[in-house]
């Protein structure tokens, strides 16, 4: 039984050395570079006394950084990917929490790096290639990996401010490329454009696939996200077939026309995920690529990756509600009440997740692993953990799952997870700052910050392009003189909600 | 318009100086989060229609170059 993600690697390496495994359209890695690469970087960690440790890397999107992951785990590492345009602020708190030894930079990130008050080393990826193999090393570490051992830690959004770093073993990640591979059909002609970042678990979709099947990913450039016709140019260029990406990046293309002018010719498999489809716009999809299989993928970081789909056979009419269908085969969805009992039939219940795809819980973070990562309410005879989503759904008549909202104040915002409470933490920790309340305008896709306190719109607008993230800095900004609460005293959304229809 | 396409633009970026800045897109100051929202704002302030033939980087990389556009399309 295969045990060790890498042992995708073996077989396809032997198979199609020379055909390139990953490439951003300017440089390409081939399976046998992306198999020494690995081996030279597990070894420079194996001769650094790096082992089972959490391994930063630091690097901007490229075929490299995804060795850079190979090489961590082929050294018995885990790795922790965080990106260029995370803000300094955010990145200090992942590295108290993770207190790593070592990361890996690329020339342009090095920089970067050297501002972070860090007392680990940092090294260069291109000095790593210097290493000599050490075959011997490399097979002891890989016969003494257990599947429940940890290969990476993503970080996610959290409510209190600070960000939680899920941490994922090899079991859950061969289970989840086992069952996605399957369902999407992926074999060794398989082209995927990747559009996710590869410090989301989003990229797992693309990685292992590539590796298990000899398929290639295109990893696109960010900026082709800006213009859509030279983003289809750039899927026809490279002959790209199937793609896996978030609703607002192929609602993009759609909804500014740019089929009028340009219209992938080689897709036949579109994964979408992370938010409703717009039906209006899937519509427009599903015209302009009758052939192509449309499939909704659903599922949360902390259950590695996905943990539904459905694949569209039928029509949608404007209204309806494209399900998230089914969970993928080893996978089970209770839908819970809030006692902890499944619900009946067609009502509302809390998602929760039960099987191998589970991921390890939270880094360091026992209180939160123990909110969310609980006991199986149904099972009392022997310890079984599920995952608690948080998020709310149903079946509808025909036996399908369907999102329903969320349980809290989390949102989906251009594909990204983020909690409000989050945003709100960071703007209550500024001095001038009285009280602050965060909405999410759905309709419009637009982050709304109202805060009480004695700094001016644009000020709060520049600390917190310091602080979060961009896709979490608030869309529009606006300063009250009071803040609207609720009988109780506390934040009163709702009204805010009220304030904000009613136009400020 | 001038000042309409100032607010949308001033929103997205108060620490810009949109008179002199003309790398918007090459000096990687605007993502896809600013282009997506530039469109819509403007479509609903402005109610002009933006098409993917024209959303390039030439036209997006200043101010300036952005008006000249919106000034073609709500002549059209």
């Amino acid at each position: 039984m295969q045990n060790h993600v890498l042992d995708y690697m073996w077989e396809t390496v032997k198979r199609v050395p020379d055909k390139i495994a990953f490439s951003n359209g300017t440089d390409s890695l081939t399976f046998r570079e992306v198999e020494e690469h690995t081996r030279k970087i597990g070894s420079f960690l194996h001769k650094k006394n790096i082992y089972k440790e959490p391994v930063i890397i630091f690097m901007n999107k490229h075929p490299k950084m995804i060795t850079a992951f190979f090489g961590t785990i082929m050294g018995g590492n885990y790795y922790v990917p965080i990106d260029a345009e995370m803000p300094e602020v955010r990145i200090k708190l992942i590295l108290e929490n993770v207190k790593p030894r070592l990361m890996i930079c690329d020339e342009a990130s090095v920089s970067a790096a050297s501002k972070f008050s860090f007392d680990g080393e940092v090294i260069l990826y291109d000095d790593l290639l210097n290493t000599e193999i050490d075959e011997d090393a490399l097979t002891n570490i890989h016969d003494l990996a257990i599947d429940t051992d940890p290969i990476y830690i993503v970080f996610t959004s959290g409510s209190t401010g600070i960000p939680k770093g899920v941490v994922a073993c090899h079991r859950s990640v061969i289970d989840y490329i086992e069952q996605l591979t399957d369902v999407l059909r992926i074999d060794e002609d398989t082209v995927f454009g990747n559009q996710t970042p590869l410090y989301v678990d989003a990229c797992l979709k693309e990685l292992y696939p590539t590796l298990k099947f000899g398929a290639t990913t295109y990893l696109i450039p960010k900026e082709l996200f800006m213009f859509p016709v030279k983003l289809v140019s750039f899927l026809n260029e490279h002959k790209i077939n199937t793609v896996c990406w978030v609703v607002s990046a192929l609602v993009m293309i759609s909804a500014f026309g740019a089929f009028k002018t340009a219209v992938p010719k080689f897709l036949r498999l579109v994964a979408f995920g992370s938010e409703a489809f717009p039906i209006k716009q899937f519509k427009i999809w599903r015209e302009v690529l009758p052939d192509a299989r449309f499939i909704n993928l659903y599922g949360p970081t902390e259950g590695t990756g996905m943990c539904c789909h459905y694949e569209v056979d039928r029509t949608f009419e404007e209204g309806d509600v494209i399900p998230i269908g089914r969970p993928f085969k080893n996978t089970e969805i209770l839908l819970l009440s809030e006692k902890g009992e499944r619900v009946k039939e067609g009502e509302v219940g809390e998602i929760c997740i039960r099987g191998t795809s589970l991921t390890l819980g939270y880094y360091n973070n026992p209180e939160k692993t123990a909110e969310c990562f609980v006991q199986n309410p149904l099972n009392h005879f022997y310890p079984e953990l599920i995952y608690k989503t948080g998020d709310l759904g149903r079946l509808n008549k025909r036996g399908e799952l369907e999102f329903v909202s969320r349980k809290d104040y989390q949102i989906k915002h251009m594909g990204h997870r983020i909690e409000l409470g989050e945003i709100e933490a960071n703007v209550n920790l500024m001095d001038e700052v009285k009280m602050s309340g965060c909405i999410y305008d759905d309709a419009r896709g637009r982050i709304v910050l109202y805060y009480v306190g004695d700094i001016t719109e644009k000020d709060m607008a520049l600390s917190l392009k310091e602080k979060l993230p961009r896709y979490m800095v608030p869309n529009s900004i606006n300063r009250l003189e009071k803040m609207l609460l609720t009988d109780n005293g506390k934040l009163d959304r709702n009204g805010l909600k009220k304030l904000y229809r009613e136009g400020k | 318009m001038y000042e309409e396409l100032m607010d949308i633009l001033q929103e997205l970026h108060p620490e810009v100086d949109y008179e002199t800045t003309d790398n918007l897109i090459d000096g990687k100051i605007f993502d896809s989060f600013d282009i997506v929202t530039i469109i819509s704002e403007v479509n609903a302030r402005l109610d002009i229609t933006i098409s993917a033939e024209y959303i390039t980087p030439a036209n997006f990389n200043s101010s300036k170059a952005l008006l000249a556009l919106l000034e073609k399309l709500d002549e059209d």
